[in-house]
């Protein structure tokens, strides 16, 4: 309603009214942040509830100590660390979508940029938080810092991980100017707060040719700079298990295996998000079937390039069955894990492989369940990397009471990791909704070029 | 037969403030006679007789007398240090254990341990179907390749001179990397608030006494620093009724269960002793002698072993 009454406003102050000028307003007005309707509040609404949920659980776990979760002395990390390294996976498709595509000259990606970097910057973010939360002593953070060893893992991924941050944020924030100044244009649009703030963050851009010249320059820097760090944060993580002796941990493989990892449940969030955001606020025209062709084709390349490192991964100790591992292999293919490691395997990367081949199976509404069938499936798929084989030790699991020998999250664990996949969801929303979700002026001044 | 006690303990007591007065007058400028605040203090006119550090039996009045601790307490970077010269090891001998858990339960007693976590545990061993099983206690190994000191992010735990591996409580930020590192799963959790009495809870945490755990850090056994340091044997050495366990310097090479006293390298010789996972390259401190001519059956340990394990 409101919307419409503005464009009306305008539409009439435009004069001469030009075919171009009108195409171009029409744009503006599709893709500028649109206010929560009755259905953005109850999501809203619905992700604040659940984080709450979590911070309250995350309370009990302050008060009484990691003894409130499932974790013991033999699985001695447990959901939330599965669920860091699957934050710091899918925040790696923000340098896949925009600086691999971008520095390839790829121009069909355009729309999907801002979508992969918010994802990006949301999950680095709840990496960072749900770290903290595992952590027995929080109140020690600090301690990384003033005590800080750097021939530890753990100080190399504090490095990396606060680098990405910064990258991420600024890959998400050069880009966004341009399209701050056409939302400052649009004063009733905004609101008196929004305006301000987008005033403060922006309005120093003018878009004259000298700033144009240097935020390409900077942004190839950027772009060119957050592929290295991207695999840094990735290949660490991977590092904090492949540094240690244990079985299923002790691969060479690992920083390949996670990389690739990545990029495919980056890369299925990207889609899960694309549908999501073309449903809700009617953006059929910009993220368009051939998109989801695209990313689909995307989808089963990475697919099956994880499906490769996962027959290295596996294949080679289950042909030697080590002693020290029989164990643990054998229970991921037949015992206490193979329900999850089957459901990773096929869910996570065969199903998705199958659908994807088909030309009917890239179609929007396909590509979307594949997307979140991937996603799923690398969120078990982590849980299996960390925890069976911190549930096979070299010497046997003994003189411990009896609950050490398994672990089943507690509901305050869930609570917790629910809260922060509903905060990663809260960020990107709160993102989209002040800044807009395809980048305004990049499809301008494609249009133009298509035009020309 | 009290009041004996006491007066001896009296003594004790007087001689060491004594020896306090002296260290105060020889490190500072200050007068002796002067308190904390650097007021003069008043002769009370009460006359203590002291023996002094030369030998004669002095009189001071008590007014000058001023109270010090029982021992001067080791400052943090000695503990990190360690005993200069030393190089501690253990001998665990296979054969002599019938899974008793003596060592267990001093080790637990003597760091306050909850129930249910142990830093000492004692594991029943198969190697194969047709080898002989047998029970293997394990400590922490205080590793000269310290997996765990390699990966903690801010040296919390640490490798002294003498090599012992140690945890700094006040230090740890419970991230337990050092626990997925260590092959041996020596490494335990202090998951909730550890219930202690207050006064241990009380006391100012020590690497060396690993007293008093605290919520969010990792514990394990610490080859009682404290104990070494006084010159005394470990809790489990001492606690084990049939000598399984031995230790001592390997500079001095010699190692003793308290009873018997060892030459370490014919011992390690003559026994064919072996250290764990020494695939591993993680270069234990703890040798074991292997499980041959044993002294009790291994079933003899399995009644004791259900009691721990439900």
């Amino acid at each position: 309603m409101e919307n419409s009454t503005i464009k009306e406003k305008i539409v009439k102050d435009m004069l001469p009214t030009d075919a171009a000028a009108i195409r171009e307003e029409k744009i503006i007005q599709d893709l500028l942040p649109q206010r929560f309707g009755k259905w953005g509040y109850i999501w809203v609404g619905i992700l604040v509830a659940i984080c709450l949920v979590g911070m309250f659980a995350y309370y009990r776990q302050l008060r009484y100590g990691l003894a409130v979760t499932s974790m013991r002395d033999y699985a001695s990390w447990g959901i939330y660390i599965s669920n860091f390294v699957f934050f710091v996976a899918i925040s790696l498709v923000g340098s896949l979508i925009t600086a691999v595509f971008r520095l390839a000259g790829v121009h069909w990606s355009t729309p999907l940029t801002r979508i992969a970097e918010v994802i990006a910057v949301a999950a680095i973010i709840f990496a960072s938080i749900i770290i903290i939360v595992d952590m027995g002593s929080p109140e020690r953070f600090y301690f990384l810092v003033i005590y800080g060893r750097v021939q530890s893992p753990i100080i190399w991924d504090v490095i990396v991980i606060t680098t990405y941050f910064f990258i991420s944020i600024l890959l998400l924030y050069y880009p966004l100017l341009p399209d701050i100044k056409i939302l400052l244009r649009y004063k009733e649009n905004a609101g008196k707060r929004l305006y301000k703030f987008y005033g403060f963050i922006g309005s120093f851009w003018k878009g004259t040719h000298k700033q144009y010249l240097l935020s390409k320059k900077a942004i190839n820097v950027l772009c060119i700079t957050i592929i290295p760090v991207a695999f840094s944060i990735h290949t660490v993580t991977s590092w904090l298990f492949a540094t240690t002796y244990r079985p299923g941990w002790d691969s060479t493989n690992f920083g390949a295996y996670f990389i690739a990892g990545a990029f495919l449940v980056g890369a299925g969030a990207v889609v899960v998000a694309m549908y999501v955001f073309r449903k809700a606020d009617h953006l059929e025209k910009y993220i368009t079937e051939d998109h989801f062709e695209k990313m689909g084709r995307i989808l089963v390349l990475l697919a099956l390039l994880y499906l490769y490192f996962n027959v290295n991964e596996f294949l080679t100790p289950y042909f030697k069955m080590k002693e020290s591992e029989r164990a643990y292999l054998n229970g991921l293919f037949t015992g206490d894990f193979a329900p999850v490691f089957w459901f990773a395997i096929l869910v996570g990367m065969i199903f998705p492989i199958i659908i994807l081949l088909f030309k009917k199976g890239r179609k929007p509404l396909p590509v979307f369940i594949v997307g979140i069938m991937v996603v799923v499936g690398a969120w078990f798929k982590r849980y299996l990397i960390v925890t069976p084989t911190l549930l096979h030790p070299f010497l046997p699991m003994h003189d411990v009471p009896a609950n050490y020998h398994h672990y089943f999250p507690s509901w305050e664990e869930w609570a917790i990791t629910m809260g922060s996949l509903a905060g990663v969801c809260l960020v990107i929303t709160v993102l989209t909704r002040i800044f807009p979700i395809i980048p305004i002026q990049e499809t301008l001044n494609e249009q133009h070029e298509t035009a020309k | 037969m009290n009041q004996e006690n006491n007066s001896r303990r009296d003594f004790l007591l007087t001689g060491l403030m004594a020896a306090g007065i002296g260290v105060a007058a020889g490190c500072t400028t200050k007068s002796p006679f002067e308190d904390a605040a650097g007021s003069e203090v008043k002769a009370s006119g009460k006359k203590v007789k002291l023996l002094s550090v030369d030998g004669e039996v002095i009189e001071v009045d008590e007014a000058f007398l001023k109270p010090v601790p029982h021992m001067p307490p080791v400052t943090k970077s000695e503990e990190r240090i360690g005993i200069p010269g030393k190089k501690f090891v253990m001998v665990i001998d296979l054969s002599r254990c019938k899974n008793l858990k003596k060592c267990q339960a001093a080790c637990n007693h003597a760091h306050d341990l909850n129930p249910g976590e142990n830093w000492i545990k004692v594991d029943p061993m198969q190697a194969g179907p047709h080898t002989a099983p047998y029970w293997e206690p394990t400590t922490c190994m205080h590793c000269d390749e310290p997996p765990c000191v390699k990966v903690c992010p801010v040296d919390a735990t640490f490798k002294r001179e003498d090599g012992i591996v140690l945890i700094d409580s006040d230090r740890c930020i419970g991230c337990r990397f050092c626990m997925a590192a260590c092959p041996y799963s020596t490494r335990v959790f202090n998951w909730g608030e550890p219930e202690l009495s207050p006064e241990v809870a009380a006391q100012p945490y020590s690497s060396e006494t690993s007293i008093p755990q605290k919520k969010g850090t990792v514990g394990k056994c610490d080859f009682c620093a404290d104990m070494t340091r006084m010159g005394m044997l470990p809790h489990c050495v001492s606690a084990c009724p049939n000598g399984v366990f031995a230790y001592g310097d390997l500079n001095e090479d010699s190692v003793t269960n308290g009873t018997e006293t060892f030459r370490f390298s014919d011992l390690i010789k003559d026994k064919a002793g072996y250290r764990l996972l020494e695939d591993l390259g993680t270069k234990p401190s703890v040798y074991y002698l292997p499980p041959v001519s044993r002294n009790f059956p291994f079933e003899s340990g399995l009644e004791n072993d259900k009691t721990q394990n439900s």
